[in-house]
Parts: structure tokens; sequence; C-alpha cells
């Protein structure tokens, strides 16, 4: 890595992530995985949390890490997978499934892109114990590719497509990731939007605001959109 | 006359290029923007970013897993032949995209918009999405792929003549703040703005600035360069870096293209092409030779005309009038 990551902590993890690690999280420190980790979207969520339906492979007992992404992955004709890079997706949009997924697959660490809101982070997180990571960029996808060793199983392939499915993969040196939330919910990006909203005052002095408004518009540019 | 197996071969070709080499303006504009960058975590994540594009290099891997929605933009010659024709070249664009999506492979992203189908090929009704420019006294073709990403990062607004700048900056601001934060929209990004127009035009403006621009282009237009150049200054003075981190680093390249509008309004859309600005070119010859590049040269002088005839580069200067 570059010389200015050298100014970062960094971490290496086991999974499934033991509880002296998560609390031992610092936010903005760099993270790399080892062990395995399962994707999950909407179809997977509707799937077990709203139809009741169990995978073939039950992944609560391989990782107790969810990964908020699709793969770039296809089938070759012997059946065996060609995973070529891998990057999240905005994780906000879950944040309704969360608090009944956590209780029921002892999920502990999400990885995902964008983070979530300090109120999900105090209502969801905090009292399951659990982080978040964040990938970076976010458009790491070739260095997180490598760090994908192999394909453990993959439920729903046929009925949810190759995006929608639940892979499980296996990792080695998977990241980098960064600390985004601490088990006390202390959240990254909350760190640096206030900081970053302390000017934006600033940037919009003297400039005059446009003539035909739009409905539901906010003039607060604090506000977040997620 | 262009053969077809010869479209489908340089196709097939732009796909990989697109999905897995960044081009170098890109990569050089963001070299550039990691040494001005005071932010440690923003500057952290652009070294990331380049150690990222040399393994989807060496490793012939996508750079990034969200591999768009990949589309092509045509400029063909207004002398070129083409072996079976237009429908021939467009059977031969939706086969070179099934192809790549399994062998490169690419995700496969497109989905039916409510039953949410997929093919998983990245084919399918009006996708990918063929747009065609023209251009006079040449018979050769240009095929470019763009796979724009990111759900996030692009708007539109009708403005109004008396909102003037202020209103084209107010709304840049808006919308840098409402998608950089968090990083939402993978910035530093090259922003397009479409200004005038239809907003159909304007919207079409805008992500062709976005994605058919290269870092460090500039308009022809005196005025809308310097627009090009306040808007870049501007919008690396909002305090976001790369992932919303505090930082400098915002916009990599700002380019504007203007359509001719309704004379009361202002209409403009700003478009963010993200950390993974993928695009590549071909040139296909008649005489069967195929060249590649990574700058579409998309906004030629002819596109770019202001006159009712053309009498070659003589009618930019008339834009300038
Ligand atoms: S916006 Fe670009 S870099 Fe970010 S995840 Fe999407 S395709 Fe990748």
């Amino acid at each position: 890595m570059g010389e200015r990551a050298s100014k970062l902590k960094t971490v290496r993890l086991k999974t499934p992530i033991s509880d002296e690690d998560l609390k031992s999280l610092e936010i903005g420190s760099v993270a790399f995985l080892d062990g395995m980790l399962y994707t999950a979207r909407e179809g997977v969520y509707e799937k077990i949390l709203n139809k009741g339906e169990t995978p073939d492979v039950d992944f609560t007992r391989l990782t107790n890490v969810n990964f908020h992404c699709a793969p770039a992955a296809s089938q070759n004709d012997d059946g065996s997978y060609n995973i070529g890079a891998v990057t999240a997706t905005a994780s906000f949009r879950f944040a309704k499934y969360l608090d009944r997924w956590f209780s029921e697959t002892g999920t502990k660490v999400i990885i995902g892109k964008g983070g979530m809101s300090q109120a999900h982070y105090n209502e969801l997180y905090v009292p399951h114990g659990a982080v978040y990571l964040t990938t970076v960029g976010y458009g790491t996808g070739a260095l997180l590719g490598r760090g994908i060793v192999d394909v453990e199983a993959v439920n729903w392939l046929d009925e949810l497509g190759i995006a929608q499915a639940m892979w499980i993969l296996k990792l080695e040196n998977f990241g980098p990731l960064l600390v985004e939330s601490d088990i006390h919910g202390n959240s990254l990006f909350e760190r640096n939007n206030k900081e970053v909203n302390e000017r934006v005052e600033g940037l919009y002095e003297g400039l005059k605001p446009p003539a035909l408004a739009r409905y539901g518009e906010t003039r607060n540019k604090t506000d977040e959109l997620i | 006359m262009i053969k077809s197996e010869t479209i489908e071969m340089a196709a097939n070709e732009i796909m990989a290029r697109a999905a897995i080499d960044i081009p170098e303006d890109y990569k050089s504009g963001i070299k550039g923007m990691i040494d001005m960058e005071k932010g440690d975590l923003s500057a952290f994540v652009l070294e990331a970013m380049l150690e990222n594009w040399e393994v989807a290099t060496e490793d012939r891997r996508p750079m990034c897993g969200d591999t768009g929605v990949p589309r092509y933009y045509i400029k063909t010659g207004n002398e070129a032949q083409i072996e079976g024709g237009f429908i021939e070249l467009e059977h031969r664009l939706r086969r070179a995209t099934a192809q790549a999506t399994h062998d490169i492979p690419l995700r496969p992203n497109r989905v039916h918009p409510l039953t949410r189908q997929d093919n998983n090929n990245n084919v399918g009704m009006n996708a990918p999405e063929i747009e065609y420019s023209f251009e006079p006294d040449t018979d050769w073709i240009d095929i470019t792929t763009v796979h724009k990403g990111g759900l996030f990062g692009t708007d539109y607004r009708m403005l109004f003549p008396g909102d003037g700048i202020d209103g084209i900056k107010r709304f840049f601001l808006d919308v840098l703040l409402a998608f950089g934060k968090r990083g939402l929209a993978c910035q530093p990004a090259i922003v397009g703005i479409g200004l005038g127009g239809s907003k159909d035009t304007c919207m079409m403006l805008g992500k062709q600035a976005a994605c058919l621009r290269t870092v460090g282009s500039r308009h022809p237009q005196a005025e809308v360069a310097k627009l090009e150049d306040e808007l870049k200054e501007l919008g690396n003075t909002t305090g976001l870096g790369a992932m919303g981190f505090n930082g400098n680093s915002t916009v990599v390249g700002c380019n504007i293209e203007v359509g001719y509008t309704h004379t009361g309004g202002m209409p403009m859309s700003v478009h963010c092409f993200c950390l993974s600005s993928r695009r590549a070119t071909a040139r296909l010859y008649s005489d069967g030779s195929v060249d590649y590049r990574t700058d579409p040269e998309w906004f030629t002088p002819y596109m770019r005309r202001n006159t009712v005839g053309w009498d070659g580069n003589a009618a930019l200067a008339g834009a300038a009038e």
C-alpha cells in the first residue's frame, strides 16, 4: 500500500470474528480479513425473513460476516465459478431488515458501501454488538476480487440469479476495508460529515437561490439523503 | 466495406478494455490529486485505487465489481459502408455484450424494471443503448463503449436565465454535497454538465460530457471553458475528499456541453463519472484494420457546429461569436 496508508493503523482479522476482536476495533483503522463471508441483498432478506425459507447451506455456522455485494461472476461449463471483481452496494437500503437479521443469524459484521446513519448504529448495531466495515473507493473491485480465493457455496443461484444469490466466499487477506463504526456506535462518516457541514454555509455565501423552488426541497445542506 | 465480424471482434475487445483498464487521462488526474490531497484518509483511498487499477490490469479482472451498464456510442463516417447495414451492426453489438458479460465476466446488471427479470447477459429491451453521430468526409466508424456505474451522482434542474451563474453554481454544489457525502458518487469524478437543450438533450449532453470527454479537455468556446475551470475549482473546496472524508478531491475534471435552448429557460444536468471512469474506443477502417484508444473524440467540430451548413472548421468560429 501507498505512503499515506502507512499513517493509518492496520489490523488483520479472522472470521468468525471474535467478541474480543470486535471490541478492539477503532474507527478509521484499515482491516484485512481471512476466513469466510456471505453476501446478501434484497432477494436473500425477503426469502429468509419474510418467506421463512431455509438455505441449502447454513451460512450461520460458517461465518458472522455479511457483505452487501453482488460479484461480477459467471459459471463455467464444468459448474465451477469464475469470480472477477467484487464491490459493495450501498447499505442504507437494507436497514429495515437488520434488526431481525442480527437476531436470527448471529451476524456481527456488515461490510458495505456508505455506512449507515447514526440512528441505525444506535438502534440496530449497538444493541447487537455489531460493527460496520466499509469497502474503500468504492471501486476497489479488483483488489477485493483477489482476496476471494474460492466459492464455498451458493444459495438460490437459479432462483435469484447471479446478482441476488447468496454467495459464501473464502477469503485470504481480503481488503482493504476501513472500520466505519465501532461497538459503541461511533462512526467515521458521521464524524467527517460534521466537519464538512461546518463549512457548508460559507460555500453558498453570496449565491442567490434559484427563482423556482422544488417540492420537498431542503435548503439545509447539512441534511443527508440516506 | 467494414465487415460485421470485425465489428463483433472489436466490440468484444473494447468491452474488456473498458471494464479492466482505467484510461490514462483519468489515472494521471487522480495521481495529481493525491499529491495535493490534505486529508490522510482521502489520500489513502486514492492510493488504494491506484493499486486496484494495477491489479485489474495485471489479473485481467474488472476494476470494479459493479461493472456498470454497458452501452455504445457509434460515430460513423458519412462514407462508411457496413456489411449488413445498421441492423447487423446492432446485432453484433448485442452479441458482443452477451459474450463479454460471460467471458470477462461482467456483472449481469440489466434487469426488467418491474419484473426484475435478468437475462444474465446485460442485454434486454432498450439495452444496451446505442447512440449515433456522424462525421463528414470519411469512411471509418468509431465504436465507443462506456460502462458507467453508480446509482448516485446525477440530477437535473430547470433553471432560468435570471438565475445566472449563481444558479449554476448552487445546483452544482447541491449535487456534489448530496452525493459526495459518504462518497456515494465514488468521487473524485469527471463531472459532466449539460447546459441548455430540451430536458432530454440536456441530460444526454451532460452524460456525454462526463463519459466521452477526457480529463483535461476543454470546451472550445472561451466562456464555457472558463466556467469549466471555475466549477472544477469550486467543486474542490467543499471539504469533501474521496468517500466523503475530509479533503479536497471531489472533481478531477469538469466538462460542460451546451445546446441551444428555449429563450425562457436554462436547464442544467450534472453527471458524475466515478472512480471507475470506464470507456474504450475502436476505430474500424474500410481496409479491415482496427485502432484502439481511450479518448472517444466524440465532440468533433462538426458535432458542435453553430451554423446552418457545414463548411469545415470555420463553423466552430461561428460558435464563438
Ligand atoms: S460508482 Fe463506479 S466505482 Fe463506485 S461502485 Fe459504482 S461503478 Fe464502482
